[in-house]
Parts: structure tokens; sequence; C-alpha cells
């Protein structure tokens, strides 16, 4: 926005007159935005605040404030020991998935993107395929091929399917990066006397950045909030990831509605906080990707 | 060498169990030792003629023409009004991105509290002296998809009013002050210009979203559960293939609605790049425009 603003030629009359009356724009505007973030942030609010009330204020008024405030629910939920179990396996799981596709695509991807060999067409084609297959589809033998390697019930058996599943975006997006590194760069890294592995990671990385992080954000944020695959896999609840930990608490107290609001609206934060982070690539990477 | 264990781990978690499913949809299988009682057809027959799967098939279709009509000229005003000078269009951008975020399962439980008999929006209406409207949102079947509706608009609009705005701005400014000089009204730039260039994003949105209706599991199955959906009226081939394929043990069966759930994608989807996609890639510029 701001670039189109510098490059608008200064000498068209109208734009000088537009700029003028548009610095602020019309109210009608602000009011159909603000209308329309309050019916987005509602039921966010909803839980945050719902978690600072009694199950009495609830029972009463299931539309009020919290009066008083009571942090009783946040407090429970805070010092006992599954919530953080489960974001620790969410952690884990989360941060593993992104690390593996990240390296793992990088490789690929470099290959496919700078190397001539046979099958190189085959092969990219076969992974842009990939996407053409939903987890729903392939849940169930996965699920089978998950028991009969005995990885039920644990994160690598979440970890390892999540990063499969992961790799067809992230070729399609590192490819272009990658080919458009010129060549004389890697022949004058060749002629300094730099190895192939030495380029990879002094040349390669660095310049293909923005996509990495594009690419580790989606894994990451993907596996965070992936729901279908920890159901079928992980059913002993020290195993649980937070989105399990959310569904199996909001059952086993929904007598606690206080406490489940609580347990919920924590549960949103870390991907609030990765999400205000990396608002920027988040949304440049997913148009990106949609678009690319 | 460098592909080689990217490929591994992709032929082994995606390729082969979906090759594996279309092979277990052939047999009724416990999900216990090789599958041996081969049916032929069968399953996709018992599929085909089950009206609780035409139920969710119906469910699936009514999803994706209610999200296109619904999110689309929504994310499109908003898209259009937020490309316009105005202060703060990056914190409301963020905002309005917040929901699609949170994962499913938070949105779930947060929404199937807000919306049960005794939750917060009945007790809002009544506060309001609206106490006639207060509904059972989710259980009346007459409602229940309805308030689906909601629930995933709430969810993805941002994501379409994001796309939407980015494809806005890729447009030349030069276009908007060329149609302003030439005394067009800021309707009729929108109408003349904005819309009919931002097609094919608008097009490329609508793939994403007409499939992830098709294959809509999380929010029903957090929602409503697993026994609720069917009679509510809001279940999809999605949560019918867990419901009857892994809760009923049956994963012969559940392998073929998998199948089946894949082929009506797959078709559609091809269907829609033929004759929808297409059209941008002979002359994206020009097409639509008059």
């Amino acid at each position: 926005m701001a670039t189109t603003t510098i490059n608008r030629p200064p000498l068209l009359r109208g734009t000088a007159l537009s700029r003028e009356r548009r610095n602020w724009g019309s109210p009608l505007v602000y009011f159909v935005a603000l209308v329309v973030v309050g019916l987005m942030l509602a039921p966010v609010a909803y839980i945050i605040l719902g978690g600072f009330r009694t199950n009495s204020q609830i029972t009463v008024d299931p539309s009020g404030l919290p009066s008083p405030w009571d942090v009783e629910g946040y407090k429970a939920v805070l010092t006992g020991g599954v919530f953080w179990h489960e974001v620790g396996n969410s952690l884990i799981a989360a941060g593993t998935t992104t690390l593996g596709v990240v390296v793992l695509g990088l490789m690929a991807s470099y290959a496919l993107a700078r190397y001539r060999f046979r099958g190189r067409g085959a092969m990219y084609a076969l992974f842009a395929a990939g996407l053409m297959f939903p987890m729903t589809v392939a849940i169930t033998p996965l699920y089978i091929l998950i028991r009969s390697l005995g990885l039920m019930n644990s994160l690598p058996g979440v970890i390892l399917p999540q990063m499969a599943f992961g790799l067809p975006v992230t070729i399609i997006i590192l490819v272009p990066f990658l080919r458009a590194i010129p060549k004389e760069i890697q022949e004058a890294a060749e002629i300094d006397g730099c190895s192939r592995l030495g380029f990879f990671r002094r040349m390669v990385i660095p310049l293909s950045y923005p996509g990495v992080i594009t690419v580790g954000i989606l894994s990451f944020v993907g596996s965070w909030n992936s729901y279908m695959l920890p159901l079928f896999i992980l059913n002993k609840e020290s195993s649980f990831t937070l989105p399990l930990g959310v569904q199996a608490f909001a059952s086993q107290w929904s007598v606690d509605t206080a406490k489940v609001l609580a347990f919920t609206s924590l549960s949103m934060i870390p991907a609030l906080i990765f999400f205000s982070l990396f608002e920027r690539r988040i949304v440049g990477g997913l148009t990106g990707a949609v678009k690319g | 060498m460098l592909t080689g264990p990217a490929l591994i781990l992709f032929l082994a978690f995606v390729i082969f169990p979906v090759v594996m499913a279309a092979y277990y949809g052939f047999f009724k299988w416990k999900g216990y030792g090789p599958p041996t009682d081969f049916v032929g057809l069968d399953n996709y027959l018992i599929i085909l003629k089950d009206p609780t799967f035409i139920d969710a098939l119906q469910h699936n279709f009514t999803i994706v023409v209610l999200s296109l009509l619904m999110q689309g000229p929504v994310a499109i005003g908003l898209a259009l009004l937020m490309n316009r000078k105005m202060r703060g269009q990056s914190v409301i951008r963020v905002l309005i991105f917040v929901p699609y975020v949170i994962s499913e399962v938070v949105v779930g439980t947060g929404w199937s509290l807000l919306l049960q008999s005794n939750g917060a929006l009945n007790g809002l209406l009544e506060k309001m002296g609206l106490g006639g409207l207060t509904q059972d949102w989710l259980a009346n079947p007459k409602l229940a998809i309805w308030t689906l509706m909601i629930i995933i608009t709430w969810k993805y609009v941002g994501f379409a009013v994001i796309l939407f705005l980015a494809g806005l701005q890729g447009i030349p400014q030069e276009l908007n002050e060329a149609a302003a000089i030439d005394g067009a009204t800021f309707w009729q730039i929108q109408w003349r210009i904005s819309l009919p260039l931002l097609g094919p994003t608008v097009r490329i949105w609508a793939f994403l979203s007409i499939i992830g209706s098709l294959q809509l599991f999380d929010l029903v199955y957090i929602v409503w559960g697993q026994y609720v959906a069917a009679t509510a009226g809001t279940s999809t081939m999605a949560t019918y293939m867990v419901v009857n394929g892994r809760n009923a043990a049956s994963y012969g069966f559940g392998n073929a609605v998998a199948v089946v759930l894949f082929l009506i994608s797959l078709v559609v989807a091809l269907l829609y790049q033929r004759f929808v996609l297409r059209r941008d890639t002979d002359g994206a510029l020009t097409g639509g425009a008059n």
C-alpha cells in the first residue's frame, strides 16, 4: 500500500483531489468494518471472558460479563499438569513436523529444481499429485499402517504422516524459489572453492528464506490445529495433543462450563501469539501459495 | 540422492495408504489380520443405496453451494471496502483473519457452548426482549445446517477476504485512476474494473472452497458429535465414513466410503478445472471484462 502512494504520479489533478478526500475515507466504511470485526471477535471474546466467570454466573446469565472477575478457572487449568503436558505434546509434534517438512522439502526441491536426472518430471508430477489426496481419503489405511508399525499412541505416529502430507505443498512452493537462483552464483561459488554442501548452506538457504518461512509456518499451524489424524492415532490421554485435549476436557468437565471455557481460551493463545508474530508471512504465504 | 528421504516418506505415508484404501474397499474386514473376505463391489452398492449416505452427500452439496453463496459476496464486498485508503486497515485485516487461525476444535467447542439452548446467544436474545427468537440452534434439523453455515462462514470468510484483498492490490492503480479521470464513480470503478479483474482470484478461491466443503469433517464432528450429526441434518461424507468405518470397526467399508469421497471430489475438481479455471489460462485479463 505504501509503495503505491509513493509511486503515484503527482501530476494528475484527479488523484490529488481524491487523495485529500480519501485520506480518512467515508464513515460508512469504518462502520461496516467495525460491525464485521465485532462479529468476528464476539465468539472469541465469549470464550475468553467466560473463563473469568463462575458456573453460577454462567447459569444465571449466560450472556453476561464477568462480575466479579474470577480467575479460579484459569488458575485451575494453569496449575494442573494436563494442559502443560498437552502443550508440550503439541509443540513437539508441530516442531518436529515443521523441521522435517522443511529439511526434506528443501532437499527434494533443490534436486528437482537444479539437477537434471532421469524421472525428474515424473517425480515432480508425483509430488504435485499428492495435493489431490487429502488426508481424509487415506486416514483409515494410515491408521492401519501406523498400528502395524507399532506407533499407536505415540507422537511419531502423527508426525510421520503429517510430514509426508506436508511435502507436496512444500515442494510446489520451494521449487520456483530455488530455480530462480542464477546459475552464475553457483559457478562463482564453485570457482571460489565452495563445496556443494557449502553452497547449499551459504547461498541456497538464505536465498530461499522467504519460501522456507512460509512453508514452515503453514506446516506448524497445520500441525498445531490438526484434529483428524490425532483422533485416529492418539487414544491415550498421555499422548493427546491440544485439540484432542480440548475436546476431552470439554466432555469430561461438561458441567463445569467456566473451566472448559478457560481451558479452551488458553489453548487458543499459542496459535494467536504465533499468528501475530508471523501475520505478514502467513497472509503472504497463503496468498502466494494459492496464486502461485 | 537428495530426493530420497522425501520420496520414501511420501510413498510410504501418502501413496501407499491411498492405494490401500482402494484395495481394502473391496473387502469385508474388521481391521485385524489380512483381509480375506472379498466382497467385490458390495461395499459400494451398500454405500450408494444407504439413505444416510445419500443424506450426507446432499448435505455436502448444500454446504458447497451455500458456502459459495454466503462467503463469496460477503468477502468480495469486504475486500472492496477495505481496499480503499483507510486508517487501521492492517489491524482490521488481522482481526478478520483471527477465526481462520484458531483450531477447529476451539471453534467447535466455543460455538457449541455459545449456541446450546441455555447458551449465551439465547440468553442475549432474551435480554434484548427478543425471547421469541430463541431456538435450539444445534439440534433442530431445520436450523442446524444454517447454524453450521454460520460457523463455517465465520471461520473461513477471513481467508477469502485476504485472498481477494491481495488480488485487488495486484490490480494496477493506473486503471482506477484512468477511469476516475474519465469520470467514473467509485461504484462504476468497482463494477467495471475491480470485479472483472478479480475474477481469477475468485475462481481459485471457489475451487478451494468447494473441495474443502466436500471433505468437511472437523467442525461437524466436534459440534454435533458422531451420533447427532445425521439426525440434525449436518452429517457429511467424511463424518459418515468415520462413524460407519472406524467407529463401527468396519474398515473395509470405511475405505470404500473414502474411495467414493475421493472420486466425487476428483470429478468435481476436474469438471471445475475443465469448465471454469480454463478461462483463466486463455486471457485472464481480458476475459469477462466488457
